[in-house]
């Protein structure tokens, strides 16, 4: 079963990946955004990992709702309502169980990834991070591991698709052969769950 | 008509400056309009281009006169952040309404239809059909 120190741990491990590949996202984001994914993504993380410090979160829906709290507030673009909303409507479908399985954790992503698809828009296929996450969630039932790997398969597969969501999409065919930074971020946070899991927190 | 109460109006963009310009444009192109809380929510806290949440919720808190709010955005995150904080259901005063419209066309024709005691519906309705505004 997964505990509210697991959540954090996840977070933490997130917040790890997102400052490690910070300039990667960037780079990644200034051949088809606007060159600010990693270090917007940057400041969120690390206001939430500053935020789970200092406030109490007793359960997994407690920390997840906090976390997006602080992403809708600090990241400063697009991906601070996405992922705010993705993990604050999963904070919210957690309720309040003090554990959680693996299964129930999968729901709650989904309803996460519901409310993302919502807020935005966007469909799968749309070279958007849904082309990380939903491959991801539906993977989920299948092990950490397998989460990861289909994240990771779809943030590569965004490579030939054309954006249609964001401001990638001004760019028409030329967005075609960039792989898609909010992709890219959607699988360090998927991976993150792996190594939460194994406990080598921020060690990779 | 709102029942005396004006509609107050928010205006969000990625730039701290588009935004306080366009609101003193709409002001100023209503004649004044010093009945009308306009607020601006341009750019992130501490300075920069992006879309500050806290900025939003400050902006609205004082636009609000209990008439409703009309919320204008320009693109991007800053049209998300504005969806995000009205999913939320408590970061935005009662009766806030994100309204689909052109950001300065749309911002002159809110303001002047929220100088003349309209209420929210109307300037929502007004600020929309600016949408239609043809130039050539």
């Amino acid at each position: 079963m997964l505990d509210a120190d697991f959540f954090r741990r996840w977070m933490t491990v997130a917040a790890a990946s997102v400052d490690r590949e910070a300039d990667r996202l960037t780079a990644l984001d200034a051949a088809i955004g606007d060159a600010d994914h990693g270090s917007n993504l940057q400041r969120g993380f690390r206001a939430v990992t500053a935020a789970l410090e200092k406030e109490a979160t007793d359960t997994p829906g407690a920390v997840l709702t906090l976390a997006g709290r602080q992403l809708i507030s600090t990241v400063g673009g697009a991906a601070g309502p996405l992922y705010g909303t993705l993990l604050r409507r999963s904070g919210k479908a957690l309720g309040d169980a003090a554990e959680v399985g693996t299964p129930q954790l999968a729901e709650a992503l989904r309803a996460g990834v519901d409310g993302v698809m919502a807020l935005g828009g966007a469909a799968p296929g749309d070279k958007t991070m849904l082309d990380a996450l939903i491959p991801a969630v539906d993977a989920l039932a299948d092990g950490f591991a397998a989460a990861r790997a289909a994240a990771e398969a779809g943030a590569v597969a965004t490579v030939p698709l054309q954006a249609r969501k964001g401001r990638a999409s001004y760019l028409g065919e030329r967005s075609i052969g960039h792989q898609d930074p909010g992709a890219t971020s959607s699988a360090l946070l998927i991976a993150a769950l792996e190594e939460a899991a194994s406990g080598a927190e921020g060690s990779r | 008509m709102s029942d005396g109460k004006p509609v107050g109006i928010v205006l969000v963009s990625h730039s701290a400056e588009v935004a306080a310009s366009v609101a003193e444009l709409a002001k100023g192109l209503a004649g004044g309009a010093e009945a009308v809380p306009v607020a601006a929510a341009g750019g992130r806290e501490g300075g920069g281009l992006g879309t500050s949440a806290e900025l939003i919720s400050a902006a609205a808190a004082s636009a609000d006169r209990g008439g409703g709010v009309a919320v204008l955005t320009d693109l991007g995150s800053a049209v998300l952040t504005v969806k995000a904080l009205l999913a939320e259901g408590d970061e935005l005063p009662e009766g806030t309404r994100l309204v689909d419209a052109p950001f300065l066309e749309g911002a002159v024709a809110a303001v002047v239809t929220a100088a003349t005691g309209a209420g929210l519906d109307a300037v929502e309705a007004a600020a929309t059909e600016a949408y239609g505004y043809r130039k050539v």
